[in-house]
């Protein structure tokens, strides 16, 4: 599974934040840990600052906190703010046919068997499996 | 802490079934008292949570299982039941951890269970347990 630039830096940026709640980090020093673009890291973090998972902001030197529930908030939640909804998406050309349908069949299949996975972790999950390692 | 003063977990009982399919019923709208009946069987490990006043706070029912689908021995969970309103209390993780403890004894080494793949919250506490997707992939036909 691929994930789109946004989406790996926005889960980046939530867990990395949700880790540590009382703690502060700005767009740079973000983008430093995880070897990425600062540019758009930013834009990412507004994103999920428009979401209410972090709070923060106002130029470069500004830093953002997580301000969300680790226990409620899953993987999923992050991806669905960056990528299409899985099954809200335009019909494509062929679709009606009886081999567009059966491969409409196999692809949901596979839409629903990702969204079980992510939308089933919770960060709290995700940062407690991690500290096990 | 999460964690429900005083719950006790223990073997279920044939006094505990009236219970047990009570919670179960309201839960998923379907009574099946015969089957929790015969979860009591030896080979099955079938636990109860109780609070502090005796009541029933929740169940968790599972059996080792081997060379099922070609498979070597494993714990199988087949139900967890908590009460809606002692959730979140970590009565769930104290169940699973008791019954995990018990197919531990048993010399089993690993644990498996099967969710529906829409129902994200069991799914979310599982997950939350430590497991993750197994080595097996369930498929299903319609041969109505």
């Amino acid at each position: 599974m691929k994930l789109q630039t946004a989406t790996r830096l926005g889960l980046y940026a939530i867990l990395e934040l949700a880790r540590d709640p009382e703690r502060t980090l700005s767009s740079a020093e973000l983008a430093e840990r995880f070897g990425v673009s600062s540019h758009h890291l930013a834009k990412v973090l507004g994103t999920l600052s428009n979401a209410g998972l972090v709070r923060g902001g106002r130029g470069a030197a500004g830093g953002y906190r997580f301000t969300g529930n680790r226990r409620r908030i899953t993987l999923m939640d992050i991806v669905a703010l960056f990528e299409p909804v899985p099954g809200n998406r335009a019909k494509e050309p062929g679709e009606d046919t009886d081999i567009g349908a059966a491969l409409q069949r196999v692809l949901v299949e596979i839409d629903e068997i990702a969204e079980a996975t992510l939308a089933s972790i919770t960060l709290e999950t995700m940062l407690k499996s991690k500290d096990s390692l | 802490m999460r964690s429900l003063p005083m719950t006790n977990i223990r073997p279920a009982q044939a006094s505990d079934l009236t219970a047990i399919s009570a919670l179960d019923e309201r839960e998923t709208g379907l009574a099946k008292p015969e089957y929790w009946r015969e979860m009591l069987a030896p080979d099955r490990h079938f636990l109860v949570a109780e609070t502090e006043k005796g009541a029933l706070a929740g169940f968790i029912a599972g059996e080792i299982r081997a060379w099922e689908f070609g498979q070597p021995a494993a714990g199988w969970v087949f139900a967890i039941q908590i009460d809606p309103k002692l959730r979140l209390k970590g009565v769930g993780s104290e169940l699973f951890e008791a019954l995990v403890a018990r197919f531990k004894e048993k010399g089993v080494t690993r644990v498996r269970t099967l969710v529906e793949r829409k129902d994200h919250l069991i799914l979310s506490f599982f997950r939350a347990q430590g497991m993750v997707a197994g080595p097996s992939l369930q498929l299903d036909i319609d041969v109505t």
